[in-house]
């Protein structure tokens, strides 16, 4: 093929401009901020930037469609990076742009940043179609601090329509095990219904509630009963309160007193309940007084200073630590055995576990506080979903073994059935 | 029915949590949202609870002329002068141009919040420091095998925490003992333990969810068991 | 002067550490007071030297830098601030740190908490942060560079809700400009506009939450900063993946400086954390001194 003369020339031309404007452009940063005393450069540089040489390539091979597993109203967009986007600061980002009909007009959905190669869509309407156009841009500041952009051209892709799904497929295996788990525990609470001896190991933490709650009684001293410091919407917080109707009632029995400070209104609201039906349960309604249940504040450190405070002056015989403890946990029990108090810990916060063993003389660890409820009403139907729930641990523990069978032998990485998508 | 509506709304909310985990078609995507909507509400609006009863309760305190009286009064100074503070910060921010919220830099409330609130609280916090130390001197001692190995674990973690003790045997080796066996125990030993323990928890939740859902465990809503 | 008085004084509690040890094998425990005062002191006087120690960088913390480096300017990073004033001392430095490299790097930052006093904490952190002369000199905006979206209560709710859209959750910012009029957030509806979450946490609603109500079902990248208790609990799900990178404590928050080449506050407090682990070491020692020789004395006695 022949080169005609004036072809020659125009590309000579092309390539020329585009060398000028590269320089330009590469020179810009200083040239931006020396603006003031190079008004002349600048223009070139306006001028330059007219000619379509210097914008970037544009984004390849992009691709789009419905985002999967969620409720709709979003389209996923991807790209491979422009041939420019390579680290010498050609491209600044990516536009995304967005159009109902194949031929326009186009309405901007969002930037991405340069390196980026997806965009998630978000506002779209399942009950329509979208086109949508990558195009990679070149942004700087003009002489006068404007910004600039230059556009890559870019094709139009589509049609896409999003949609909401039914099923998320990425937790299929956690329905299974949830299934699995939720079946042994309702299979073993039906058997327990109907008379099924349920065996439950000896919990020491729990056997000694009755002796925590006797001495209190003989000294002629209070019980303290903290439920943490999270509210009703923690199952700690759920299974505390629980506990303390169990508490409560050896307490209206042995006529002591039990003082609850919260420290969420809620809980106020529910331990109050939970007392009001443990003493009547014991036919002592009267018994109760407003001040044994009482809110102090829902900071975190004002409460352990108040509880400490409490501890200090009343020196109670017995502390109960039940619930979703944190960093105040050792500030209380060591007060609490700085006073001599005989003091019963449960908490599903693992950090606070070593606390709790130092310091007090019982510790419930971890799911023993869930299962403290059922132990101590020893009620067939709540002792029978501890023993589901001990067969959902032997799915653990065997998906554990042949999990890391299989990773050993290098068969197959039994995580990824539970990676996050 | 004081109890059964009660029951009826977990089952409902239980349920639907669970379910909208799973399929995030409406209705069930967007009720999960309406019913954090709804807690947050909730909670908000339980704030007011907490604070009327602390004022009774201390109120009553002084009246009866308990020995924590003192006590009482703090309280009840405190709650009223900075909630007094935050509502003339808010109030005055509002005409001003723009608006200044009482929270912002500069503001009345902004000074209790960072020199008084801010170094009250600290100061419980660093009392950790104390306890641990006394926790630490009185709890690990080396009774038995198992207690010795925890006082060795114990000792390279809290050794291996911070450079000296890396630093003091540079002269022997430049190898970070300390560091290294810091870290290989809180990689490996830790979080196999962490694992076991978090397994258990979440069983330990779904197992009571499932009570309270199935309407099993009531004592929390002052209900008996069953 | 102060500082070598300090170092006097420091050698002087280490020498009476020595007698405390000598005491205890002869007989007489130490009582938990005493232990108190040693805390006091191994914490106080380091402060007073105005020293650095050489710090090695571990893994987790490089894993935490190298992630952040990948990212380009430009970048939406959305930082959770979930802590209050108590934990300040140890997640104040990394936050400090994070945001004066967030902002020399052209992140864009949007900050919200699920604690009510942290977007309080993140409001100090950036006047902090906007004191590095070339953050100054960027003439930063806020709305366009960054903004702060404020507190929500709900806890864990509040993320799920984000799931599906920010301005649910947030309808305007601490400024009470709305949402949709924020340049920053144009074309910022859920997690999948922004390209890496950061949480500064010291408990619940925290990192446990954003791991399981955020990076499981949203997907997105997580990087943490965690006070010392909390973090051992979290190796899990940094071992998983689920976790980029975690800055556990204030020796996380000096090395998370180190690795910045930052000099901040975590790197000068790290003496007194370094001085208190020496003396809770030492008094764990005296305590099982005082452990053996009761135990021998009762032996003795039984015989």
């Amino acid at each position: 093929m022949r080169l005609s003369s004036p072809n020659l020339t125009h590309n000579c031309l092309k390539i020329a401009l585009f060398t000028l404007s590269l320089l330009l452009i590469s020179l810009n940063a200083p040239l931006a901020q020396d603006a003031e005393t190079a008004p002349d450069t600048a223009v070139t540089i306006e001028q330059a930037v007219d000619s379509a040489n210097v914008a970037p390539l544009p984004a390849v091979n992009v691709m789009v469609a419905d985002l999967p597993n969620d409720k709709g109203g979003a389209v996923l967009v991807s790209w491979e990076l422009s041939p420019d986007d390579d680290g010498n600061g050609k491209v600044s980002g990516y536009l995304v742009q967005r159009s109902e009909s194949k031929d326009g007009p186009f309405e901007t959905a969002g930037n991405a940043v340069r390196g980026a190669t997806k965009f998630t869509d978000n506002k779209t309407d399942d009950d329509k179609v979208y086109f949508y156009k990558v195009a990679a841009y070149f942004e700087y500041l003009d002489a006068a601090e404007e910004k600039i952009r230059i556009t890559s051209a870019a094709t139009v892709t589509g049609p896409v329509q999003s949609s909401a799904q039914w099923f998320n497929m990425n937790r299929l295996y956690v329905l299974l095990f949830m299934l699995f788990v939720a079946g042994a525990i309702i299979f073993y609470i039906e058997k327990a219904k109907k008379g099924d001896e349920i065996y439950i190991r000896k919990i020491a933490g729990i056997d000694a509630v009755d002796e925590a709650v006797g001495r209190a009684t003989e000294m002629g001293k209070k019980i303290f009963y903290i439920p943490g410091i999270q509210d009703m919407n923690d199952v700690q917080t759920i299974a505390s309160i629980a506990i303390l109707g169990r508490v409560a009632q050896m307490a209206a029995e042995y006529d002591t007193w039990l003082e609850v400070p919260v420290s969420k209104s809620m809980v106020l609201v529910t331990a109050r309940e939970a007392m009001k039906e443990a003493y009547t349960k014991v036919g002592r309604p009267d018994a109760l007084q407003d001040a044994q249940v009482h809110y102090l504040t829902d900071d975190q450190f004002g409460y352990a200073a108040a509880i400490d405070g409490m501890i200090v002056r009343e020196k109670p015989a017995t502390i109960f630590y039940m619930g979703a403890f944190f960093a105040e946990s050792l500030i209380l029990a060591e007060t609490g055995n700085s006073v001599g108090a005989i003091q019963i810990a449960g908490t599903a916060q693992p950090a606070q576990l070593p606390f709790f063993v130092a310091a007090c003389d019982y510790t419930l660890i971890g799911e023993e506080l869930f299962a403290a409820s059922a132990y101590l009403s020893r009620e067939p139907r709540q002792l029978g979903s501890l023993k589901g729930q001990d067969m959902g641990k032997g799915l653990f523990i065997l998906c554990i073994i042949v999990g890391v069978i299989l990773a050993t032998l290098n068969v197959w990485d039994m995580s990824v059935i539970f990676a996050s998508k | 029915m004081r109890r059964q509506i009660p029951i009826l709304i977990t089952t409902i909310a239980g349920l639907v949590f669970a379910i909208s985990y799973f399929i995030p078609h409406d209705p069930f995507g967007e009720s999960e949202s309406i019913f954090g909507d709804w807690i947050t509400i909730v909670q908000a609006f339980a704030v007011w609870l907490g604070a009327l009863n602390l004022l009774k309760i201390s109120f009553e305190k002084i009246s009866s002329k308990s020995a924590d009286r003192h006590y009482a009064a703090i309280i009840i100074v405190s709650l009223i002068g900075t909630l007094a503070v935050g509502f003339y910060d808010g109030y005055s921010g509002m005409a001003q141009d723009p608006q200044v919220s009482f929270r912002d830099p500069g503001t009345n409330f902004d000074w209790l919040y960072r020199f008084i609130y801010t170094p009250l609280s600290a100061t419980m916090f660093s009392m950790l420091a104390f306890f641990v130390a006394s926790a630490s001197y009185r709890a690990f001692r080396a009774r038995n095998v198992q207690a010795t190995l925890l006082l060795i674990a114990g000792f390279f973690v809290m050794g291996g925490r911070v450079p000296l003790f890396d630093m003091m045997i540079s002269p022997i080796t430049d190898f970070p003992v300390f560091s290294w066996f810091a870290d290989w125990i809180m990689t490996y030993p830790n979080t196999a333990g962490q694992r076991a323990i978090m397994i258990g928890i979440a069983l330990g939740i779904m197992s009571s969810s499932l009570r309270i859902i199935l309407g099993i465990e009531r004592s929390h809503i002052g209900g008996g068991s069953g | 002067m102060l500082s070598t008085i300090a170092m006097i004084l420091s050698a002087i509690v280490g020498l009476s550490l020595i007698y405390l040890l000598i005491r205890t094998i002869q007989g007489h425990p130490v009582e938990r007071r005493i232990v108190f005062v040693y805390i006091g002191l191994a914490v106080v006087l380091p402060l007073l030297m105005n020293k650095t120690l050489p710090l090695p960088v571990t893994k987790d913390v490089r894993k935490l830098y190298d992630r952040l480096e990948q990212l380009q300017p430009g970048s939406k990073v959305l930082c959770a601030f979930d802590y209050d004033p108590p934990s300040a001392p140890e997640l104040q430095p990394m936050a400090v740190a994070f945001l004066k490299y967030a902002f020399k790097k052209d992140f864009k930052i949007i900050i919200m908490g699920l604690w009510p006093q942290g977007p309080q904490q993140a409001q100090q952190a950036i006047e902090e942060a906007m004191l590095d002369p070339i953050i100054a000199g960027k003439n930063l905006v806020q709305g366009e560079d960054w903004v702060n979206l404020g507190f929500q209560s709900g806890n864990e709710f509040v993320i799920q809700s984000m799931g599906t859209e920010f301005k649910r959750m947030f309808p305007k910012d601490n400024r009470r400009i709305p949402y949709e009029d924020i340049p920053l957030l144009q074309n910022v509806v859920n997690f999948s506009n922004v390209d890496f979450v950061m949480n500064f946490s010291a408990g619940k609603p925290g990192t446990y939450e954003w791991v399981q109500f955020g990076v499981d079902r949203f997907g997105f990248e997580l990087g943490a900063g965690n006070t010392a208790v909390q973090a051992p609990m979290m190796y899990p799900y940094l071992r998983a993946g689920q976790l980029k990178g975690l800055l556990g404590g204030m020796i996380g928050a000096a090395e998370f400086e180190k690795v910045l080449n930052e000099k901040g506050k975590a790197s000068t407090f790290l003496l007194a954390q370094t001085f208190a682990h020496a003396t809770v070491i030492i008094f764990i020692i005296i305590g099982n001194l005082a452990f053996f020789a009761s135990r021998k004395k009762k032996t003795a006695g039984a015989r």
